[in-house]
């Protein structure tokens, strides 16, 4: 690791550090009803929207309802998503003409079961990508589904959480807010604002912003080459603040047009995080005790400390067999040194630890390099990020109902050691936290294990409906435990809601859209729903004073204990899977033995060849 | 089974079969016998652990015994992986069989006093009939006369009788019962030792208070907690979850062994080891062990809790309402000062004092003449010789006294001797009312004594709090728990005495419906209240506290009311019930996070030696050098049935408790149960498996 590269990746927390606060704050008076210096500009706008839309602000909800307007507008979401891709072709802003008869020889058909998946990855915040977008999607489609979703799905996460956090803050009461109104206002005074800045700010740095067809240009060796266009700003600023992840461009944030200087990668990864960090002190604040939300942000702090640097170590350590060959890995005054590979050289080796650790501690999922071509142990960072449930920091909203549910479970397993019956914010942790608590914990695991294992050993006759390559591991891209990784990845990924794809799996198969598709719809309602049904117990309960025979649930004993719990619950429920996959490949590379590519899946798209 | 068979079989042991040891060699044989039998599937369903471990067992077997038909390469190793893996199911049971044996013992000896006595139904003109208790009805009447026993639960109607309740108790002095007031209650299988009473039958056969003492101490109504159920359901959720991480690592390693090309899939044996080793066996085995011996150490100081929730929520307690007297002050007042007044010498105060109460046999007297002694050497004096006469108190005069040489020493109450000194012609000087004040202001009660028509002085009488009542107090405090004083005395004397023992706050002039009042405004606050009670009166607030423990001395609406009897009517045990609670929960929790802190270690040890032949790599992980596949499995399975006998002492015992802030208690026990959870079982497995090659078993 070099010094710049360190001072690179805590130059990043500092800013999330100081940022945390002022949002926090800002979003806990959003959320309570207060008055912000945006209620001038936006308030009428909020107000035009219950108008027009009927809702009535000063009524609240059951968490029953709660949970069933969340299920109402994901089954809308995804209605209207699925409908605009399968009908992209009638459609205007398509000038590559997808799904249409003009469209250029190479492009991925709109099939049903890939537009299933698609409108499941962007309703459930996962932005899983089995597409290409630059040769599958309109522009109308990517700006009117996926965009409008990515505001979507982010807002809901939020309001979710925030309607958890009061059922903390409460005591007594039946409801636990109105979900629409929690919904409107986070993107209304959240997401919008935020979004619009981060848009200019991408497109100064060269993002582009257009409808144009795309350019045909010739190169100096006169080879073509088709240069893809879009609205990219407008949907790169939302993809990374609602941590959504879905590239506008397959290359995702390692496209020049999405990405373009270190400026804008460093604006991108403080915009995953700067929502599910600030989230821990709106929650802090709303359950009046500010210390209570920076233990979160410890405990998630320490995490991401441990993931960073294990990441970034492991990529400038770089392959020893490469070494052996006598190619210099070590960091010199000319070259980085180290795993270069799948990484862009403008971001170097800690940006791309950096911004890979990020997108998977958050459930964000963008990419600004190939998590395929990490090394082993770089790229168990990632992998056991998301297994984890994504609660370091996590998804907008996410994150905080994530980490609440491990905080539910250690007050659970270690309170008792105090003496009492576990209690968390004066709220007594009881039978039904404890069931919702694991059930979520149980679909998650089941999701993520059991597809992976049915993957490994399926088969399927070549050139079969569900799968033309074939048994279901025909479709990766490298042999023995990197193969497992990638299937494994593939359905942490979607589980997580994460949207990051280790590549190297070709996904677009109706065997794989579906099975993802299930694990992305698992991994978001079976989590969210029993984590409303907790938050509606809580409300419900009397709040129970602390005294110096309480828990104290601030501090460094609890901090610890809580990244205990995360660490040991992730690890023991994923050790067998993790350790057939990076972890021995890890002592097989030390020994010298890698996994080389099995096709050249990317020398297969037309535009590049 | 009772070990400390009474010689009178009405009469148990003070301290009820109590403190029997741990490994009593005949419950430790009969509860042997029941490990077997807790193996039907019936029963071990209820602990969906342990019958999670008993189907692995049986699938092992089933898939053991077919490689031993045909000669399989490695049967040895399978056939000893499912012994083992029985051992753990009946280790589990053998915990659980052992607390239940232990609360059969004292059940069988309770059961003993349940001999079916003849009692005397009054029928209706005054005729009596001899009925067999277990015919008695509740609403029937008998007479019980010295000599007989009592034959069933009931209330006296008329008479007064003292009777013998060491059947119960344990205790055997003699209490006195009579028709009215809060000592109306008796037992039945007491027995009357004198006098004669009237008793109304309350209860129907079958339902007596020894009756459900029986039922409790047995577990035959033994509910779980909702503290167990939920950790229940969490122990079951984790075993889902691993059930799920071992399931699915079967097509992991198929996988695996085609893409290496070389090894094979885990066997079924091994697969089910894996499993037993990560679920959580070591809390599940134990869980419900531990709440049948918090039961019982409630039993253990002779207090009886009608349900285990009770034992449960006193561990939460935030607020103990005690009662002053008898709990916090020793309930007689003392004398602690002689106050002489101006002209007084205070020898001579001391010496009319003491005289005055030399014939006074209460507390107040008796310690005003042993404060005469400590201060002023003063011996108590043999005075009938001088012919004198005592003259005793009434409640009329208010006060009592000694004539002797013509002297009239007298004591009493300020405003009586006053008056005394008046009527004699004598003047009452001006400091007295002030210094009279004065005692009152601190609590105390002043005593005036006069010499005739001089008035001497006054003696202080303090009700004494007890000695290391406020060291109990300040821990009390230290666990986070508000004490309460609960008085009938004046704000003042209360409030005085509220500050010297340290108690958070009080409750003065207190009656029945401002002790119901005051939990309902602390529960209204979020907070668990106990409490102690006797009276009929106070069966409201018995029945509002959370924790509500009746004296047994007390009535029987008192004892319905709570949720617990103190069999001692001990009302300071509320503070050990307090503690127990906690030491039950401590005992789960630290049980429970050793369990889940223990998988660590085994996947150390299980997956490398599941994958040598396949990845040969992952050897790396062999941290602990175990010789052998076959060897570190075993080693780890051992371990893990090993570690529920090794821990059943600590779960009938509780672990230590100790009163101190829950911070310190949290790091004090993540230390010892949660790192230490982790880092155990990695010498504990390289052991056993040292040993296994040892003796060329693996």
């Amino acid at each position: 690791m070099t010094a710049i590269g360190i001072y690179q990746i805590l130059f990043f927390f500092l800013i999330i550090l100081a940022l945390t606060k002022p949002v926090g704050m800002f979003m806990a008076r959003v959320f309570q009803g207060e008055r912000t210096f945006l209620h001038p500009i936006l308030r009428p706008m909020e107000r035009l929207i219950y108008r027009l839309s009927g809702v009535r602000e000063d009524v609240e909800q059951h968490w029953t309802q709660y949970a069933g307007a969340v299920l109402a507008i994901s089954i809308a979401k995804f209605a209207f998503t699925y409908l605009i891709q399968r009908l992209q072709g009638f459609l205007p802003l398509n000038p590559q003409g997808f799904s249409t008869a003009a469209a250029a020889q190479g492009a991925t058909p709109m099939t049903p079961d890939l537009a299933f998946n698609t409108a499941v990855s962007f309703m459930t915040n996962t932005n899983w990508q089995s597409y290409v977008g630059e040769t599958t999607m309109s522009y109308f489609v990517q700006m009117a589904a996926l965009t409008v979703q990515n505001f979507t799905s982010a807002a809901a996460g939020i309001a979710i959480a925030i309607a958890l956090v009061r059922g903390f803050a409460r005591h007594e009461v039946k409801t636990i807010g109105n979900f629409w109104v929690d919904f409107t206002r986070a993107t209304v005074y959240v997401l919008l604002p935020l979004a619009f800045v981060a848009a200019l700010i991408f497109a100064s740095q060269g993002v582009v912003q257009n409808w144009d067809a795309y350019t045909q240009a010739t190169t100096v060796e006169g080879a073509t080459q088709t240069i893809a266009q879009g609205p990219v700003a407008s949907q790169e600023a939302i993809k990374q603040l609602g941590t959504n992840g879905g590239g506008f461009f397959n290359a995702n944030s390692a496209h020049p047009f999405e990405n373009p200087t270190p400026l804008s990668t460093t604006l991108q990864i403080l915009l995953i995080f700067v929502l599910p960090a600030a989230l821990t002190y709106t929650f802090g604040s709303m359950v009046k005790d500010t210390r209570q939300g920076w233990s979160l942000f410890a405990a998630m702090s320490i995490m991401f400390f441990i993931g960073v640097f294990t990441a970034y170590w492991s990529e400038q350590r770089g392959n020893p067999i490469l070494a052996q060959q006598g190619i210099e890995t070590a960091v010199t005054a000319t070259q980085p040194g180290g795993n270069m590979e799948g990484k862009e050289v403008r971001f170097g080796i800690a940006q791309s630890a950096l911004f890979a650790t990020v997108t998977t501690d958050a459930s964000c999922g963008a990419v600004n390099t190939m998590h395929d071509s990490f090394t082993p142990l770089g790229g168990l960072v990632p992998l056991f990020n998301m297994q984890t449930g994504e609660v370091i920091f996590g998804g907008v909203g996410a994150g905080l109902y994530g980490i609440l549910l491990y905080a539910i479970l250690a007050v659970f397993i270690a309170g008792l050691m105090v003496g009492r019956t576990p209690e968390y914010l004066g709220k007594k942790i009881e039978q039904k936290e404890v069931k919702m608590a694991m059930l979520a914990l149980i679909a998650c695991a089941f999701s993520i294990l059991v597809f992976t294992a049915i993957s490994t050993v399926l088969q399927f006759p070549k050139d079969s409906y569900w799968n033309p390559q074939g048994p279901a591991i025909g479709n990766l891209n490298n042999a023995g435990p990197h193969g497992f990784a990638e299937i494994l990845y593939a359905y942490t990924s979607g589980t997580a809601n994460n949207g990051s794809a280790f590549a190297g799996i070709s996904a677009n198969t109706p065997w794989y859209n579906l099975t993802i598709g299930l694990a992305m719809l698992i991994g978001r309602f079976l989590f969210l729903l029993p984590l409303l049904a907790v938050a509606g117990s809580l409300a419900a309960k009397k709040q129970i004073p602390v005294t110096s025979g309480t828990l104290p649930t601030h501090g460094g004993l609890f901090v610890g204990l809580l990244v205990g719990t995360v660490l040991i619950v992730g690890a023991l429920t994923f050790f067998p899977a993790l350790s057939l996959g990076p972890i021995v490949e890890h002592f097989l590379m030390r020994q010298g033995r890698l996994f080389s590519l099995a096709i050249p899946s990317l020398m297969d798209l037309p535009w590049l060849s | 089974m009772a070990v400390m068979t009474p010689e009178v079989p009405t009469l148990l042991p003070t301290r009820l079969s109590r403190s029997r040891p741990l490994f009593d060699p005949a419950i430790v044989t009969a509860a042997i016998g029941e490990s077997f039998v807790k193996l039907s599937p019936v029963t071990l369903i209820k602990n969906p652990v342990m019958f999670v471990v008993e189907v692995g067992a049986a699938l092992t077997t089933v898939f053991v015994a077919r490689d031993v038909a045909t000669g399989g390469a490695s049967a040895g190793f399978g056939v000893q992986i499912a012994v083992w893996l029985w051992f753990t199911v009946l280790f589990a049971n053998f915990a659980e069989a052992m607390a239940e044996a232990r609360g059969t013992a004292q059940a069988d000896s309770l059961r003993k006093t349940k001999t079916d006595v003849v009692g005397k139904r009054l029928l209706s003109g005054g005729r009596t009939e001899q009925v067999i208790g277990s015919a008695l009805r509740a609403g029937d009447v008998v007479i019980c006369e010295a000599g007989d026993v009592i034959p069933g639960d009931g209330e006296v109607i008329e008479g007064v009788a003292s009777i013998d309740e060491s059947v119960i108790t344990g205790e055997s002095a003699p209490v006195i019962r009579e028709s009215g007031g809060d000592r109306s209650a008796v037992t039945g299988g007491t027995r009357v030792l004198s006098d004669w009473i009237k008793v109304r039958i309350t209860s129907n056969p079958g339902e007596t208070f020894i009756d459900r003492m029986i039922a409790l101490v047995e577990g035959a109504q033994r509910q779980k907690t909702p503290n167990e159920i939920a950790l229940n359901i969490l122990i079951a959720g984790l075993t889902l979850i691993f059930l799920l991480a071992v399931a699915t690592l079967q097509p992991y390693a198929a996988y695996a062994v085609s893409a290496a090309g070389v090894g094979s899939i885990p066997s079924v044996a091994v697969l089910v080891s894996l499993l037993v080793c990560l679920i959580p066996t070591t809390i599940g085995g134990l869980l419900s062990a531990i709440g049948i011996a918090g039961m019982d150490r409630v039993m253990q100081h002779n207090v009886l809790a009608m349900s285990g929730r009770a034992v449960e929520a006193s561990g939460d307690v935030h607020t103990l309402l005690l009662d002053k007297t008898g709990t916090i002050t020793l309930g007689n007042r003392q004398a602690v000062e002689f106050i002489p007044l101006a002209g007084v010498e205070a020898t001579e105060l001391a010496d009319a004092a003491q005289l005055s109460s030399l014939a006074d046999e209460t507390p107040e007297g008796r310690s005003i003449v042993v404060l005469a002694k400590e201060r002023f050497k003063l011996r108590g004096r043999e005075v009938s010789d001088k012919s004198a006469v005592f003259i005793p108190f009434s409640a009329h005069t208010r006060m009592s006294g000694v004539d002797l040489d013509h002297r009239q020493l007298r004591k009493g109450a300020a405003d009586s001797i006053a008056a005394f000194v008046r009527e004699k012609g004598g003047v009452v000087p001006s400091g007295f009312t002030e210094a009279t004040e004065r005692i009152a202001r601190t609590g105390g009660t002043p005593l005036a004594v006069a010499d005739g028509r001089r008035m001497l002085g006054l003696i202080h009488l303090k009700d004494v709090v007890k000695g290391g009542m406020k060291d109990r107090i300040a821990q009390l405090r230290l666990m986070g728990i508000r004490s309460v004083m609960i008085t009938g005395d004046n704000p003042l004397t209360a409030a005085a005495i509220a500050s010297e023992a340290g108690v958070d706050d009080f409750l003065a002039q207190a009656t029945p419906k401002d002790k119901l009042e005051y939990i309902k405004k602390e529960q209204g606050q979020g907070r668990l209240v106990a409490m102690t009670g006797d009276g009929t009166n106070d069966a409201p607030a018995l029945a509002q506290a959370d924790v509500g423990v009746a004296m047994n001395t007390g009535t029987m609406a008192a004892k319905e009311a709570g949720n617990m009897v103190d069999l001692d009517s001990n009302p300071t045990k509320l503070i050990e019930i307090v503690a127990i609670g906690k030491q039950l929960l401590i005992t789960r929790g630290a049980l429970t996070t050793f369990s889940i802190a223990n998988d660590v270690a085994k996947y150390f040890a299980i997956i490398p030696a599941m994958f040598m032949t396949t990845y040969p790599a992952l050897g790396a992980m062999n941290i602990m050098g175990l010789h052998t596949p076959q060897s570190a499995i075993l080693a780890a399975v051992i371990f893990n049935a090993l570690i529920i006998i090794a821990l059943v002492p600590l779960a009938l015992r509780g672990v230590k408790y100790r009163p101190e802030s829950a911070a310190a208690m949290l790091r004090r026990n993540l230390l010892i149960y949660g790192l230490g959870g982790i880092v155990a079982p990695f010498p504990g497995i390289w052991a056993i498996d040292q040993l296994l090659v040892l003796l060329h078993l693996a």
